[in-house]
This record gives structure tokens, sequence and C-alpha cells, in this order.
């Protein structure tokens, strides 16, 4: 595999065209996912703060993609912008947006919002300024054709042997599966 | 010529133009295939026409043209001249943007299907994910329309079809789970979602994955196939745009050009997810018995298909001509319709041609075109038997109640999509 990505490689460097992923690309998604993400906050209206996460969830997908890590980029398309922002529309849409803008925040959620605001501006300059001690150099060089096959071996294991995250994933899977029982019986009165 | 339009011709191992990193060809493919789905999407619109008319005893479209041919660019015409109406009370930047992001879902899908093992943009490891994340983005297109449009109608129309499309998401993906299984059935136990590499898998097991473990792939085929239709809001699940209910639905408000833009994306995406269909289950872009009439004799008698099909086709318009009224009115209809007849000869000639010329299996520039040819007819001819059942469909059943609809998707599709994954799994495990 890595034989081929080189081949690849060397064929567009010997056809003298820069490699796709340049940091150019990271500015402009980044910028595109500042800038609807600031939208979001912004705008009074739902339907428009939630047009503006999805394109803000899709740039977060062009910067999985420059990560090599297609899989991950699939799934956040699939899951987020796919299923759960339809389901955030469909829900907005039954609210009646004029009334719910028009009246008076009557809790502190800006309090709330503030500190973890804070809180997570702190993380990310402790990242900044520590995170090389923090950080391994680099993370594991998954080959970009093989990349959602290393996955699967991580989560679920090869040849009778347990993968590094079979048991997380397995806990994980569990507590989802626990959610959807939960949100079942919590909204039927009769089962 | 340039080295970056020769390096990707000379190759000798048959890539696509994004897995040899030719810019220049990617180009090429993604223009040659926009050119082809949008001629694809305007025949669909004139043997849709027809094929209803004839399912229901009528002639269908005459005028323009023989035989109504030149019906779709009259469409057309008329609707880039229709005045593109804007209600008042409307939200006018998402109005006029909604059109957009079903159109491009639509399109965006197209780079990662393969008409061949090499007539692809690219080869993504991702590929059927991708393609079934871009194409649920559609859906978007939909529902913003029918609330930005800022009516009644078109709001239930838009929340029918978001509640319609994420449900039969969950059956469709189930269903691509169970065939993405079985390329797993391999010596190093893995699987792949590249969709090369599904047809790929399909080729080494000399399998299609309709038949394999027959029942179950059928089964999942089958759940994918009503999945689909539900999927691109055609009928009988039409629900969103239920013309006895709704008037036209999420597209109510819209007009001209931009109500075309809908139909576009529409169509589209009927051919894209026809495509995946083929591609999982139908073996992609292979040929009948490509395992059991392997010799050189019946590779060249099956490359002269593509050929022969367009020679039927100019007989057919043949036949047209000689049946034309011999009367002066219908002069300039038989003379058009005799150089149609031509050009399709032309075309059959030319395909045969090159089926002789290439009939050697080498890397000569006459064998690869001529494979090529041979990949993306069997392709293309498999996603048109597909087209045809949605005209079928349409002409065949009355449309579902929404509650039959919503029932049939969570409580008979969904359930049996999950049996088919756990069966295939455990008879995988049993047999590899």
């Amino acid at each position: 595999m890595n034989l081929a990505m080189n081949s690849a490689l060397n064929s567009t460097i010997n056809s003298g065209m820069a490699p796709v992923a340049t940091p150019w690309f990271f500015y402009v998604l980044a910028g595109v996912a500042v800038i609807s993400g600031v939208l979001v906050i912004t705008r009074r209206n739902a339907v428009h703060a939630a047009l503006a996460l999805i394109v803000t969830l899709l740039a977060v997908t062009g910067l999985y993609l420059m990560l090599y890590a297609p899989f991950v980029a699939g799934v956040q398309i699939i899951v987020y912008a796919g299923g759960i922002m339809v389901l955030f529309l469909f829900v907005i849409m039954l609210v009646n947006i004029d009334r719910s803008s028009k009246e008076r925040r009557f809790n502190r959620i800006w309090a709330v919002g503030l500190g973890a605001a804070c809180a997570l501006l702190a993380l990310f300059v402790f990242a900044f300024t520590k995170g090389k001690a923090l950080f391994p150099d680099r993370g594991m060089p998954l080959a970009e054709g093989s990349n959602t096959q290393e996955i699967a071996k991580m989560l679920y294991g090869e040849a009778g042997r347990m993968g590094q995250y079979t048991f997380a994933f397995e806990i994980a899977s569990l507590l989802l599966l626990v959610a959807i029982l939960g949100a079942v019986i919590m909204t039927k009165k009769k089962i | 010529m340039p080295n970056f339009i020769m390096s990707y011709l000379d190759s000798k191992e048959a890539l696509t133009p994004g897995s040899a990193g030719s810019q220049f060809w990617a180009l090429i493919y993604v223009l040659i295939i926009f050119a082809g789905v949008s001629v694809a999407v305007i025949a669909m619109n004139w043997i849709e026409r027809k094929l209803l008319a004839h399912f229901q005893v009528r002639l269908g479209p005459m005028r323009v043209g023989p035989h109504g041919l030149l019906q779709p660019i009259a469409d057309a015409v008329k609707l880039m001249i229709k005045e593109d109406i804007i209600p008042a009370e409307a939200d006018q930047l998402v109005f006029w943007f909604a059109p957009m992001i079903g159109l491009l879902a639509a399109f965006t899908v197209y780079t990662v299907i393969p008409f061949g093992p090499s007539q692809a943009v690219s080869d993504m490891n991702i590929g059927i994910l991708f393609m079934l994340g871009v194409s649920s983005l559609g859906v978007l297109g939909i529902v913003v329309a029918g609330w930005a449009s800022n009516s009644h109608y078109p709001l239930i129309g838009a929340l029918r079809s978001s509640a319609q499309m994420v449900s039969y998401e969950v059956a469709m993906g189930l269903a691509v789970v169970s065939a993405i299984l079985m390329t797993s059935l391999n010596a190093s136990g893995t699987g792949t979602l590249s969709m090369i590499g599904i047809v790929q898998a399909q080729q080494q097991q000399g399998v299609w994955f309709i038949f394999k473990f027959f029942p179950l792939g059928l089964i999942a085929f089958a759940i994918f196939a009503i999945a689909m239709v539900a999927e691109t809001n055609r009928a009988p699940f039409d629900l969103a745009e239920a013309e006895s209910e709704l008037t036209a639905g999420y597209h109510t408000e819209y007009s001209g050009l931009r109500w075309s833009l809908f139909m576009l994306a529409e169509y589209a995406a009927m051919i894209a997810v026809s495509s995946i269909a083929v591609t999982l289950w139908l073996g992609g872009w292979m040929r009948p018995f490509p395992n059991l009439l392997h010799a050189p004799a019946w590779d060249f008698i099956f490359s002269l298909f593509p050929g022969l099909t367009f020679l039927a086709l100019a007989a057919i318009a043949l036949i047209g001509v000689a049946r034309m009224p011999a009367h002066s009115f219908f002069r300039i209809q038989r003379i058009g319709l005799a150089v149609f007849a031509a050009l399709l000869g032309f075309v059959a000639l030319l395909l045969l041609v090159i089926a002789v010329a290439g009939r050697s299996a080498d890397m000569s520039v006459a064998g690869r075109f001529n494979d090529g040819i041979d990949h993306v007819y069997w392709f293309v001819l498999k996603v048109a038997v597909f087209m045809y059942l949605f005209i079928w469909y349409r002409a065949t059943w009355p449309r579902y109640r929404f509650d039959q609809l919503m029932k049939i998707g969570w409580k008979v599709m969904l359930p049996i999509s999950l049996g088919v994954l756990i069966v295939t799994a455990i008879v995988g495990v049993i047999f590899s």
C-alpha cells in the first residue's frame, strides 16, 4: 500500500504539480468554519443558524480529509450533516420561530456560556503553549488508501486477536443502546 | 503532446485519474460525466413521458419533432423564458439557494461512481460512505426549499420528505452494510468501501452479490431497491410532492429555471442511487458470465453488443421513417427522423469498427478504448434498467398513505434488513 502511495506521490511530483493538501486549503476551510460558526450564534433566525452550522460541519469535514482521515470525514457527513442536522431543521420548523425569537430570556444561560467559552479558551492556550510536550510528535501514520481497514483492525481486531480499542468500542455501543432504549421508554406511555 | 496529457494515457496499469494524480484527466472525466448525466436527464424526460403515455394507452408527445423527440428541448426553452417568481414573504436568500443544494449533492456523488475499473474520476477509499453521505445531503435542499417558501403546502411537503428520508436511510444503510460485509470474504479477511474495490470483490468471488448466499443477497438488494425509491421521492413514495394533497409539495412556489433545477437534481439523484445498486449487487461494469464464458471469442462477441444496440436503435428509427404517413405535412419530420437514424447507424458503425480493431486483448490504444466502451456500456445498461423500473413503478402503483409509509419503513424494512445483516455475518463466518 505504501508502494502504491509512493508511486502516486511520485507521479504527482513528476507531472510538476503540488500536492492538493496545501496550507492554503487549510486556511480557507478554517476561515469558513470560523465565520459560519460565528453566524450560528449571531443569527436570530433559527433556520439560518442551523444552515450555518451545516456549513461549519462541512468545513470541518474538509479538515479531516486534509488530516488523511477519510473515514472520519465520511462519517461526519453521514451522521452530522446528513442525519442530525436534518432532524434539527425538522424540529425547528415545527416550533413557532417568530414568537420565540421575540420573547425575553428568563434564565442566565449566557453566564454558563461565558464560563464554558473561557474554559475552552484556556484549554486552547494551554494546548498551544505546552502541547508539544503533551502530545506525541505525530499521529500514527495511516496510509490514506487503507485508512478504513486500519480503523477496523483497531476497533474489531484481526484473526482472533482483540483490537486495541475493542473493549472501549463495545462499552460505547452498549451505552448508546441504553440511551436509545431510554429515549423510547421515556416518550412511550404504553409499551 | 504535453507530458501531463500523455503520462496518464501511457501508464501501463489501468488507474483512475484520481489515483494516477492526473488533474487534467480528472477534469476531462468530470466534464464528460457532467455532460453525459445532463443529456441522460433530458433523455429521461422524453422517455418517461412517452412510456407513461404508452402504459396508459396514449401516444404521448407527438407534435414537436418526429415522435416528440424534440419535446425536451421545447420544454427546456419554455422553462428558461418563464418568469421566475419569488414570493414576497419568502426568505429570499434561502429560497434562492435551496435548489442548488440538491443539485450540488446530486452531482458531487458522480466523482466516485465506477463506470469501469479506471473509468471513474477517483477511487476513494471511503467510496460508498461518501456516496451515501453526500446523497443524503440532498434532503437539505428539499427541507430548506419548503421552509423558505413561507407557505403551508411546501412546508408540509418538506416535513414529510425529511421524515421519510431519515427513516428509509436506516434500512438502506443496513442493506448496504450487508453487501459490504460480503466483500470481506476473501483470504485476507478485510473488506473494502471503495466502489471499484466492491466490484472487483465480486469479480474475485465469481458471483454478483445479488446471488451470493441465496436468498440473503437478494433480500438485501430488494430492501435497497425499495428504499432508494423512497429516498428519491418517486412514486409510490412521492408524498413530498403529492399533487392530489399538496399541489406540488416542496416546490409549489418555484417556477421557471429554479423549478427545473429541482427536476434535474431529482433525476440525477435517481441515476446516482441506481448506480449504487448496480455497483453493490449487480456486478458494476462486468458483462454477464465473465467467468463461464471467458474465452477470447466470447470477449469479442460481447464487445459487439454496444454497436449492435445502436444498430437496433437505428433500425427502430428507420421503421419509424417507413411508417410515417405519406402526407406532405410529414416531410420535414420524416427527413429529420431519417437523419437521426443515419446518426445512430454511424455511431453503431464506429463502435463495431472499434470492437473489431481492438479484439486482441493487448494494451494497444484500440484495445483499451474497446475495453472502456464495454465497461461503460454494461454499467449504463444496468442503470438504464433501473430507470425503466422507476417509470414502471410510477405508472403502476398508487401512492402510499403517510402512516403506511412510516409503518413499512420502521416495522417491516428495518427489522428485515437487520436480520439479513446478522444472518449474512453468521453465514459468512461459517462458510469462510
